[in-house]
């Protein structure tokens, strides 16, 4: 064991701080876009992408004839902890680069590749995920949308929901139903399409915390050709494994405040028992030893995976704890510290709560961090029966046709 | 023993659940949530039904304009406000204004306020918090001059719209609890988590005010006034939990995932157990806190931070897990999981935060308990 950057991953970081402090902002207390500037939100991302993509620190896991730079998995560990000290504006980019692209590369044809992947890893084009729909979440072999052939063609329509940032998306990968005479999982078919295809609707969510990140998308009689289709009829299903198994990857350090922040809110404020400052309370500090403990355990397993990953081992289900942990902690530490701030805790004002809000504001996207790329218990159901070995739940839809299982409707 | 409502205070229940299912549907929560800035916040026309129903009046005796009924007819409106997620002014006038007119006030003070608070005339608010912590006595810098009142206090919950104001403030070496109108006071909309309540930044300046009770006894009254107020907000909270465990329920028998409703799997079971045994702690404790209360008992203190901790903590539990149990749908504006749990937190900070609570609790248990 040993913690110590190797020379090469010294000079690599060494690098990438000199990138990240030529291309970006310090880290200010502000985490979360202000709506009426998406836009502007979006040609920064994009132009941050771009700087990335030239000095090589996108893609810097894949092989170079992707783009990529073709380095072991822990350079990009160590390029992230880098990032995550600045106000880098990578996230438009999350979904494609980590799901949607990782699945073109496996499944599309050269051509293809070579029309794609390097403007994705550019950030000239962003892509997103089509899967989930209204009856179809966590059974998201479950889904409905129907796509049927007409000769070189198909013809899609239903219904997409939750998709986020459809509606800045140029690209989306589309999981669709093609044969439902046959059981749920076999019937599925994954294509990819503009998402500038006519009879293709974006209409935005408006979530519970105020903005609208996510995305219902209607297909009317959308057509498209049988050659963006990503793997065999029928092998939809397989395909989409690839691509949530990236989501675990993807899906890594959780948004809100940090340590400091956390730390600096302790020391300015009074402790509920009317002695002293809250970091002297000896509930909040037996508190922040677990939350402690809790994230070092996911940080410090992610580097037992990555250790794993470069002795070529593929990454297992285990890695499905990170998200666990990360949304309820988020969840505890937010919901604490307000409970500390007392009545001013209810105070949601940047200017006028403490740190900017953070607290307040973290609250409220939690919830949707322990819902987002699988639930807590859908997680938990993996760890349990795929790691632990347990028996699964009873199935009443296995050995069914799609047509004929129950839906409550 | 009888450890229950009676029949009449649980038909008055039916009825206050009738009229807010009517009067406050979640159309008239949503309508104070989505408002535009400087619209009322607060449902004027649910105030005046609840006016003219009685229920601001309910606990203030006949002398003084009220219906003179008791604090159990309060607590049992008190579950179904709270279960509505009720977009008016109630807990400030009634569980905090009243409560410390009636333990503090003199008779003209009571005869000046009480009647416009029964008739629906008069909305008040309780002024504590200056910054982010619990308060502390020694920290409180509004000052009273035995006459005028200055100092800002923020947040103060339905101090946008309050005609009146019950205010800690220093006075000499000590503290005093004092009431001031609030006609020309600066007053400033504060935003926060639950936009269906308003919260103000209220500025006195050499604003006139007079005191309730003695001079020095403020941080007294206040404690006093709290326990009071902690119950009859669990109530809510209860209500609240209650409003949340039904929702869950609901749809974990219609939902569908992997061809089973989604309550069959075992984790959704545990977890809406879980949301009902909390719920039922807090209930238990809170109907402790109501007897109490009602009774004038000894007890109070203690049973009402029992009430107050357990009912947190069963809101809480059950506005977060209703959302998980619903799935994408609960993180929606549209679905009205947010209510709750935006009101949650609310309730939770209103009369001071769980921890604030926790150590008034052991505190008494010592000293129910001293050596
Ligand atoms: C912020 C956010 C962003 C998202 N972005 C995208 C996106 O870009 N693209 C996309 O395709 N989707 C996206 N989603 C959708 C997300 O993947 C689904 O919401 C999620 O998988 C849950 O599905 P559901 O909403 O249908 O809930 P349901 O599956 O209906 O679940 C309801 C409840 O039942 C529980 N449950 C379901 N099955 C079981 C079981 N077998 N055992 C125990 N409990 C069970 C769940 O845990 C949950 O508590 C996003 C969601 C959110 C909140
Ligand atoms: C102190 C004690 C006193 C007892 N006294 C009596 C008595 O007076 N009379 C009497 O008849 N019996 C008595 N019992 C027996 C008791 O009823 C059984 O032990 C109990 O019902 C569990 O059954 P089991 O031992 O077969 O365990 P199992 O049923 O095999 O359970 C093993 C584990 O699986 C879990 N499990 C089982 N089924 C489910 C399910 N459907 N969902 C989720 N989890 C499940 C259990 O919770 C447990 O963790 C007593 C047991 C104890 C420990």
């Amino acid at each position: 064991m040993d913690f110590n950057d190797t020379p090469e991953e010294a000079a690599f970081r060494a690098e990438a701080r000199k990138f990240l402090e030529a291309n970006c902002a310090p880290k200010s207390g502000q985490r979360q876009q202000p709506e009426s500037s998406e836009s502007d939100y979006l040609k920064k991302a994009k132009a941050y992408q771009k700087k990335k993509a030239e000095a090589g620190f996108a893609g810097i896991t894949w092989r170079k004839e992707h783009g990529g730079r073709g380095l072991a998995p822990i350079f990009n560990v160590i390029f992230g902890q880098e990032e995550s000290k600045f106000d880098a504006p990578s996230g438009p980019f999350a979904i494609g680069l980590g799901m949607c692209i990782p699945t073109m590369i496996a499944f599309a044809s050269e051509e293809q590749k070579k029309r794609y992947v390097g403007p994705a890893l550019k950030g000239e084009e962003i892509w997103c995920q089509l899967f989930s729909e209204p009856s179809a979440g966590s059974d998201v072999a479950g889904l409905k949308t129907r796509a049927v052939r007409d000769g070189d063609d198909w013809v899609i329509n239903g219904q997409k929901v939750w998709t986020s940032g459809a509606h800045y998306s140029d690209y989306g990968i589309l999981l669709v139903r093609t044969n439902p005479d046959v059981e749920k999982h076999k019937g599925l078919t994954m294509f990819f399409l503009s998402m500038k295809t006519p009879g293709v609707e974006v209409r935005p969510i408006h979530q519970m915390s105020g903005g609208s990140n996510f995305n219902e998308v209607y297909f009317t009689d959308v057509r498209i050709p049988d050659a963006q289709r990503l793997g065999e009829v029928g092998q939809g299903w397989q395909v989409a494994l690839v691509t949530l198994m990236n989501e675990r990857l993807a899906v890594g350090g959780s948004p809100g405040p940090d340590y400091a922040e956390i730390m600096e809110l302790a020391r300015r404020t009074p402790s509920p028992t009317g002695k002293g400052t809250l970091l002297q309370d000896q509930a909040f500090r037996a508190a922040l030893a677990e939350w402690f403990v809790s994230a070092e355990g996911y940080k410090l397993g992610r580097f037992r995976t990555m250790t794993a990953l470069s002795k070529g081992q593929t990454p297992g289900p285990e890695s499905s704890i990170g998200k666990i942990l990360n949304a309820n902690r988020l969840q505890d530490i937010t919901n604490a510290a307000i409970e500390a701030e007392d009545h001013f805790g209810i105070i949601s004002d940047e200017s006028l709560a403490p740190m900017e809000a953070v607290f307040q504001q973290s609250y409220m996207w939690a919830p949707g961090l322990r819902i987002a790329g699988g639930t807590d218990e859908i997680l938990k159901n993996i760890i349990a029966e795929r790691v632990l070995g347990l028996p699964q739940d009873v199935r009443v839809d296995k050995g069914v046709a799609y047509k004929d299982l129950p839906t409550g409707r | 023993m009888n450890f229950d409502f009676s029949d009449d205070q649980k038909s008055l229940k039916d009825q206050a659940r009738k009229v807010l299912a009517d009067k406050s549907s979640i159309k008239a929560v949503r309508a104070v949530l989505d408002r535009k800035p400087g619209a009322p916040s607060y449902d004027q026309d649910l105030w005046k039904a609840v006016a003219e129903l009685g229920w601001l009046g309910i606990a203030i005796p006949e002398e003084y304009g009220g219906v003179g009924l008791g604090r159990l007819e309060l607590c049992v409106l008190a579950e179904e406000l709270g279960r509505a997620v009720a977009p008016i002014p109630f807990a400030s006038t009634v569980y905090f204004a009243t409560e410390a007119l009636l333990l503090a006030g003199s008779d003209a003070q009571k005869q000046k306020w009480l009647p416009k608070i029964a008739s629906g005339e008069a909305i008040g608010c309780f002024a504590l918090s200056e910054g982010p912590g619990a308060p502390k006595p020694d920290a409180i810098t509004t000052t009273f001059d035995g006459s005028a009142l200055s100092g800002a206090k923020i947040p103060v919950a339905d101090g946008d719209i309050a005609h009146f104001a019950i205010v800690l403030a220093k006075e000499g070496a000590g503290t005093s609890l004092v009431i001031a109108e609030l006609d020309g006071v600066k007053r400033s909309e504060v935003k926060t988590l639950d936009p269906t309540r308003g919260h103000a930044k209220i500025e006195f300046a050499k604003t006139k005010a007079e005191r309730l009770g003695k001079a020095g006894e403020g941080w007294d009254l206040a404690d006093a006034v709290l326990d009071r107020a902690a119950v009859l907000l669990a109530f809510e909270q209860v209500g609240g939990a209650q409003a949340c465990l039904d929702m869950a329920v609901d749809y974990a028998k219609n939902r569908y995932a992997f061809s089973r409703q989604i309550g069959s799997f075992q984790a959704i079971k545990h977890k809406l157990a879980d949301m009902y045994v909390a719920a039922e702690v807090a209930r238990s404790n809170a109907y402790y806190g109501a007897w109490a209360l009602s009774t004038e008992a000894p007890e109070l203190p203690l049973a009402a931070a029992a009430a107050r901790v357990a009912a947190t903590e069963a809101y809480h539990l059950a506005s977060k897990e209703n959302i998980q149990t619903h799935g994408g749908m609960g993180f929606t504006w549209e679905v009205d999981c947010h209510l709750f749990y935006r009101r949650a937190k609310l309730l939770a900070v209103q009369a001071g935060g769980p921890g604030v609570w926790k150590e008034k609790l052991v505190r008494r248990l010592e000293l129910k308990n001293a050596a």
